[in-house]
């Protein structure tokens, strides 16, 4: 107890940059927790199935096993596919999903924009908008293979159905939640309705048309997939179906991993630019750290 | 009254000229969401000068905003005439500036940028409209704020950069409504000595709408009181107080507690007569049927 004594009698300085120390470190350490946790997770995860196929109690024909992905993507990334280089097919992929993404976008933005600002307008759309968006998208697939053959137009086209109705309701919705106000003062500041609609609309709709490009890249994507897996001649959604065809689980898999690493770049690269385009709205209180 | 008013405030011309404001008998009526008609304002008659400041009191709901939505061009009357300089409001007049109760700066835009934002509307070349701007800021005593955004100024720097951005057009009739009910008191009073000194340097017609007798008096060369709903001219106040007036000194004048009493008595039964009936604000704007249900997520 005695010696004790001296360490409470200094316990009243209170020392900042002991503290702040302190602190930094719980955090660092918190993150290395949650990292720990999550290699952990994989591992698990993955060598789990790695040992299930080894053993027998996983069927490595149906399921197959981690290591025969490895291998299959090292066979594709080395030796290529049975319709040209990796590399081709995946860039055949991506330019389908970046161009239909973009069409897409900008068809949703304008129209969005137009019949959030022309209230008649609107009116008279509705219900066609409606039925349109009630079609479930992927049908028209079949369509487009009709109308487009095998080649990028008719995935382009099914990625930019499924693109602009997401945006188109977020660019009207931003539209229309425009401040009155603003409308007002810049009209009386001299502003012309189409500067009016490009310096005021637009920027204040951003909120909402960039809330709705996370998922519209997804849309996009999956029209281009689902689009190759109906019928094409190079693409990712391609590979997967003739590896499906050839009952090579681990092809199915390796197209997977393929497809969801380019969908986590895009996700980054649209994060970014929101965070661009949307830099002068104040910062907001980070009650999110997760990341999702 | 005496010597020092006739000299600093020039009493609007008798007989000269025609008044910058002129409004005769308008009436404005709004649809409800309900499919009614709601009266905001019936046979109003007001007239502002050249140079005149104008305050406009009333209780709740009397139509104040909307008689300036009447002149500045927003709205079109159902009935009278509205005119400016003479003329018939015919639409958005380049003439008129106008100051919002809430914050009508555009928040994506630096300050000089929302500064310089009259002037680029009006085709302007862009160096001339952020050099008059960067004048403009001085004046409001914001110099070395131009590249901050809206958000990160407080409320008075806001309307700081409101005022910069209505007066650099350099109206000739300006409508402020309700400008400074947000602030709080004693960066009201600051920014209200700041409007009288730069009011000063243009002398553009004012029509300050404020719920406020105290603001009102501090302000005005005529006070005007409107009835409750539907809102016409109730009584007109001259208010005779020498210029140039200190906000936060005037109000301990004895004929600025005169005027006051006086103008109270006339606004008092309007206000009891509204918290009477208190019949419910019809929002005209807000409620619109909603087309499409929302898309894939709000904005955070």
């Amino acid at each position: 107890m005695a010696a004790h004594t001296p360490t409470v009698a200094k316990a009243p300085v209170f020392d900042e940059a002991a503290a702040v120390r302190a602190a930094r470190a719980h955090r660092r350490n918190r993150r290395l927790l949650v990292l720990g946790a999550q290699v952990l997770l994989v591992v698990v995860a993955v060598g789990g199935w790695q040992l299930g196929s080894d053993r027998g109690w996983l069927d490595g024909f149906t399921y197959g096993s981690p290591s025969g992905v490895v291998r299959q993507l090292h066979t594709w990334f080395t030796e290529g596919t049975a319709t040209g280089s990796i590399w081709h097919n995946i860039a055949v992929t991506m330019q389908e999903t970046v161009l239909g993404f973009l069409i897409g976008t900008l068809a949703g933005i304008v129209l969005g924009i137009l019949l959030g600002r022309i209230h008649a307008l609107a009116e008279v759309m509705a219900p066609f908008i409606k039925a349109g968006n009630s079609i479930p998208r992927v049908v028209l697939g079949s369509i487009f293979i009709i109308w487009f053959g095998l080649g990028p137009s008719g995935k382009i086209a099914l990625a930019v159905v499924l693109v602009f109705f997401s945006v188109f309701f977020n660019a009207f919705q931003g539209t229309r939640e425009v401040d009155r106000n603003l409308i007002a003062n810049a009209r009386i500041l001299g502003a012309s309705e189409w500067r009016v609609t490009s310096q005021v609309v637009l920027p204040s709709a951003m909120t909402w048309i960039v809330a709705s490009l996370h998922a519209a890249f997804g849309f996009a994507l999956i029209g281009a997939i689902v689009g190759e897996v109906l019928g094409a001649q190079a693409g990712l959604g391609q590979l997967i179906q003739q590896a499906q065809g050839n009952f090579n689980a681990n092809g199915v898999y390796a197209g997977i991993i393929i497809i969801a690493a380019l969908a986590l770049v895009a996700e980054f690269l649209i994060t970014r630019f929101e965070k661009r385009v949307l830099r002068w709205r104040p910062t907001q209180l980070s009650g999110d750290t997760t990341g999702l | 009254m005496n010597d020092t008013v006739s000299d600093t405030v020039p009493a609007p011309p008798p007989g000269r000229g025609t008044p910058a404001i002129e409004l005769r008998a308008v009436t404005k009526r709004f649809r409800t969401p309900s499919g009614g008609v709601y009266t905001a304002i019936e046979d109003l008659d007001l007239t502002v000068e050249p140079g005149e400041f104008c305050a406009v009191v009333g209780p709740t709901g009397c139509g104040k905003s909307t008689t300036l939505s009447l002149v500045s061009g927003l709205e079109a009357a159902n009935g009278g005439a509205a005119l400016i300089h003479g003329g018939p409001v015919a639409g958005i007049d380049p003439r008129v500036g106008f100051m919002f109760q809430t914050d009508a700066v555009f928040p994506w835009r630096s300050v000089l940028d929302n500064v310089a934002a009259g002037p680029r509307f009006r085709g302007v070349a862009k160096h001339e409209a952020v050099e008059t701007a960067r004048d403009w800021l001085r004046r409001v005593g914001l110099s070395g704020f131009e590249d901050r955004l809206p958000h990160q100024l407080s409320g008075g720097m806001r309307k700081r950069v409101a005022l910069a951005q209505t007066l650099i057009n350099e109206p000739e009739i300006l409508l402020m409504d309700e400008p400074f009910s947000a602030l709080d008191v004693q960066t009201r009073q600051i920014v209200q000595d700041e409007l009288l000194s730069l009011w000063e340097l243009t002398r553009p017609a004012v029509v300050f709408v404020t719920h406020d007798l105290e603001e009102a008096i501090s302000l005005a060369d005529k006070v005007v009181v409107l009835t409750a709903g539907p809102g016409t001219v109730k009584d007109t106040f001259r208010i005779d107080l020498p210029r140039p007036r200190h906000v936060q000194e005037i109000r301990f004048q004895p004929r600025f507690v005169e005027l006051y009493e006086q103008i109270w008595t006339s606004l008092r039964d309007e206000v009891q007569a509204v918290n009477a009936a208190r019949t419910p604000r019809p929002a005209t704007a807000a409620h619109r049927p909603k087309l499409f249900a929302t898309g894939t997520g709000e904005p955070s």
